[in-house]
């Protein structure tokens, strides 16, 4: 595998309101630092990641702003004084007494590129929460470490490491209904107003990422793999944890995902049970329902289970008219679009306030996770692509590479540089574009058709077919030379006559 | 602990692929159709979709004229298995299943225009199972009786695989003669490779069919077929077991593998890692709130502008250029080495054999 030297930069400015000034400031305000980290990936990949921290002193118009009431307002207040580029954080340190954050939380992270954090305890404490917030806010060792991970040696990172989705230039979102028992309910959903209304939002602020296109489908009579068992304590049915991963495949035949595009497909199901089996739900492992009913499987998709009430009375007339709760239902599968992504809210410190970001889906910062591993594993791609083309090349040692092949190889090693030195410069946005050009051309380079080893002949191959057409003709050929050699020969041992 | 321990010996990968090939063509060779496609059977009965198979015939033996049951292949005699079914996805067929159309496969060097069933869409987690069957010999597979593919060539598409990790881990099963030659030059990782022959033995056809006129199986693929036809979604049945399948007493010639390139232990990969698909599902504990009350929104994405014009077939030759097109100079380049050196010396001799004086003659 190919070397290679990641730099990333994130520009990060603390802003201290006048009250929360720690006393133990090395410099008075404003002043610079940096904090350089490296991560060692393997002998021949490292990333340092370098957050240029700028100290300063709130402005007034941001004094103003922190004046708002709660942390939300503050945070939206904020957002309209903030440097817009992405990849960049500014934290606020508001004093210690502040009504701002709740107790016992010191830390709020808000839905744009903002954190607010208590003041207190001086400024080793204060550098060590900062520590933690830009982990939460931008990248992570492990985060990175995921992104390489075709670099990183096997056992470091386990086998449920590498199950977000992969970066790619495009996804194909599709949204299948389900509905094995028509004759006993007939389902409507409004699968377009839901789209436009819940799904669009998070969708356009992806398309920085990668371009989305979003289809759905009615399926009839496509029944789940499994028999669901009858609880009688609950008096429903139960699907178990382990009897899940066979419940995908025989609905996937019918998914007709391979009439689907190119780019990485993410199927998201809602499965309204039949009437014989409602309702149904999901057991977790430890045999509780749970409250979702629904799971997800890595880079494939998500289904729901969305039961029915019984009809009121036994006598009414069948198929009953199913409206279904669109939002409740794309909570779900959101939730699972951003699971499937990488972006989860897990792994949190206990003092740590996360906004949620509401109908947009993602947080500013959250995107800039994205972006940060996205970029570092195209580069990495484009790096280990370019270099295996050239062992191709050095291997077949007549392959042609036609010019439009060099082209992409040349655009491809520019673009890469050039998001290298973006990366190195904190110029996060410039530095994604620039890496997704790099790996359109260098995908574009190595799997052209034209470089199939087949077509060009290894050496035996060429003797193969040369010797027997060469070597009876070779015969008087090399006779004749001999005949020649040894008249040469006795022409130098006697002199020729001379008349 | 116990969940550490299985996520130790668990496969990391998220999906499942099967290129299902067949290289033979004629009616005589009704077996090697038969056994792809009892491999392609259990493949789908045990979850892997059509979307994820590529099986590639070199001929069509259900509806050969020669066939006496048209629309069947069968696997067992007296007809009691018809493989071929009615949901047969056939991706390659006839005389496109070449070796330069298998190694575009495999190695994703395919032309833009390719259809998407006819491709292998795999990546880094995907686990890949290739099965090949035909007339091999030692150290090549024959191809449509006019081709060969060599085991040089198989070993450098893989590691153009791993390059590109287009696999995670990939299972090969060769049934032909002196299999065992077609993976001794495997050098790529996390590959595992079963054979039905070793080098210098020949791979036996199973029973004939007195109705059909044809030998229907291969004994090797015959017997795994029965193995696998006992596995379902949820064994825990793995790969040491597949390895005693046809021991030389039921097979004459010798079954083979190889799993030194493989990096977990034959006996914890489980065959539903390849045969089957069964995917890692996770439980979905959290939602996002959404704000019901939020009105439609309006896109920033430019919408797709629908389209007000007759609808005309593109042009897709640009006829006019070809035909007024000028050929194109071919720069000449002198002859360079061998063919240089040949010409050096055969003129050489043929002038100091007869002689400069007869050149007058000649020309």
């Amino acid at each position: 595998a190919a070397s290679a030297q990641f730099q990333l930069a994130v520009p990060l400015a603390v802003a201290f309101t006048p009250r929360s000034v720690p006393g133990d400031l090395p410099r008075p305000l404003p002043f610079r630092d940096a904090q350089e980290m490296d991560i060692a990936v393997n002998q021949r990949t490292t990333v340092r990641s370098r957050y240029e921290l700028l100290y300063r002193s709130t402005t007034a118009r941001e004094d103003a702003a922190l004046d708002a009431a709660t942390a939300r307002d503050a945070d939206a207040a904020l957002h309209l004084l903030q440097d817009p580029s992405l990849g960049s954080l500014t934290v606020y340190v508001v004093p210690e007494t502040s009504s701002l954050l709740p107790q016992g939380i010191s830390v709020y992270v808000g839905q744009h590129r903002s954190a607010l954090v208590r003041a207190g305890g001086g400024f080793a404490a204060l550098r060590a929460r900062l520590a933690q917030l830009t982990q939460v806010m931008s990248f992570t060792a492990t985060s990175i470490a995921a992104a390489l991970s075709d670099r990183v040696p096997d056992g470091q990172l386990g086998p449920d490491a590498r199950r977000h989705l992969k970066s790619s230039l495009g996804y194909e979102i599709t949204f299948s209904l389900l509905n094995p028992d028509p004759k006993s309910h007939a389902v409507d959903w409004d699968i377009e107003d839901a789209v436009n209304r819940y799904v669009q939002p998070i969708l356009d602020k992806l398309s920085l990422v990668a371009n989305f296109s979003v289809d759905s489908q009615i399926l009839y009579y496509a029944v789940l793999g499994v028999t669901p068992r009858f609880d009688k304590a609950s008096s429903s049915f139960l699907l178990s944890a382990h009897s899940l991963p066979h419940v995908i495949n025989p609905v996937e035949a019918r998914l007709g995902s391979s009439a689907a595009s190119l780019y990485p497909v993410l199927n998201f199901l809602l499965y309204v049970p039949e009437r014989s089996h409602s309702p149904l739900y999901i057991q977790d492992k430890d045999g509780a329902p749970v409250s979702t009913n629904a799971f997800h499987s890595p880079r494939w998709g998500g289904i729901m289970v969305y039961n029915v009430e019984a009809p009121a009375s036994p006598h009414t007339s069948l198929p009953l008219h199913v409206d279904v709760d669109m939002a409740r239902v794309m909570e779900v599968f959101l939730a699972q679009l951003r699971l499937l992504f990488g972006l989860s809210r897990e792994e949190l410190p206990p003092e740590f306030l996360v906004e949620s970001p509401g109908n947009e889906g993602l947080a500013d910062w959250e995107l800039d996770r994205l972006l940060w591993a996205h970029t570092v594993e195209n580069i990495a791609t484009v790096s280990t692509t370019l270099t295996s083309l050239a062992q191709l090349l050095d291997k077949i040692g007549n392959i042609v590479i036609k010019d439009d092949v060099a082209s992409e190889v040349y655009q491809a090693v520019a673009s890469a540089q050039s998001a290298m030195a973006e990366l190195a410069t904190g110029h996060l946005h410039s530095a994604f574009q620039a890496s997704k050009e790099a790996v359109t051309s260098s995908e574009r380079a190595f799997f052209d058709p034209s470089l199939l080893h087949l077509l060009y002949f290894p050496d035996d191959q060429k003797f193969a077919i040369y010797i027997p057409l060469f070597l009876p003709m070779a015969v008087p050929i090399l006779l004749s030379l001999a005949k020649m050699v040894r008249e040469a020969r006795q022409h130098k041992k006697e002199p020729t006559k001379m008349d | 602990f116990q969940d550490q321990a299985e996520q130790f010996f668990r496969s990391g990968h998220t999906n499942n692929w099967a290129v299902l090939v067949c290289t033979s063509r004629f009616w005589f060779n009704y077996r090697h159709v038969a056994n792809t496609l009892s491999v392609y059977r259990s493949v789908k009965r045990l979850g892997i979709p059509d979307s994820h198979i590529v099986l590639m015939l070199a001929d069509d033996m259900a509806c050969n004229p020669r066939n006496p049951k048209p629309a069947t292949v069968f696997s067992h005699k007296n007809m009691e298995l018809n493989v071929y079914g009615d949901d047969v996805e056939v991706d390659y067929r006839s005389y496109e299943v070449t070796v330069e159309n298998f190694l575009r496969v495999l190695t994703g060097r395919i032309p833009p225009s390719t259809s998407r069933s006819k491709r292998l869409l795999s990546d880094d987690r995907s686990n890949i199972l290739i099965y090949m069957t035909g007339h091999g010999g030692n150290g090549f597979l024959k191809f449509q009786d006019s081709e060969e593919i060599t085991n040089v060539e198989l070993a450098d598409a893989f590691e153009q695989m791993w390059q590109k990790r287009r696999y995670n881990e990939l299972l090969f099963i060769i049934d032909t003669c002196q299999g065992a030659s077609m993976y001794e030059r495997f050098y790529s990782p996390n590959i595992m490779a079963l054979a039905s022959s070793q080098v210098g033995e020949d791979s036996l056809s199973h029973q004939p069919d007195l109705g059909i006129g044809v030998h229907l199986m291969d004994r090797y693929t015959f017997y795994v077929l029965e193995f696998l036809e006992e596995i379902h979604p949820a064994s825990q049945t793995n790969m040491n077991d597949l390895f005693q399948v046809c021991p030389k007493s039921l097979c004459v010639s010798t079954p083979g593998h190889r799993t030194d390139l493989f990096q977990r232990d034959p006996r914890s990969v489980l065959i539903t890692d390849f045969f089957g698909s069964v995917r890692k599902v996770e439980i979905t504990t959290e939602t996002i709130s959404l704000d019901r009350d939020v009105a439609g929104f309006e896109s920033k994405l430019p919408k797709d502008e629908l389209a007000t014009e007759p609808l005309k077939y593109a042009e897709q030759l640009p006829v006019a250029q070809i035909i007024h097109q000028k050929p194109k100079q071919k720069d000449w380049h002198p002859p360079g080495g061998f063919i240089l050196g040949l010409w050096a010396l055969i003129i050489m001799v043929f002038f100091k054999t007869y002689g400069i004086k007869h050149m007058k003659h000649i020309f």
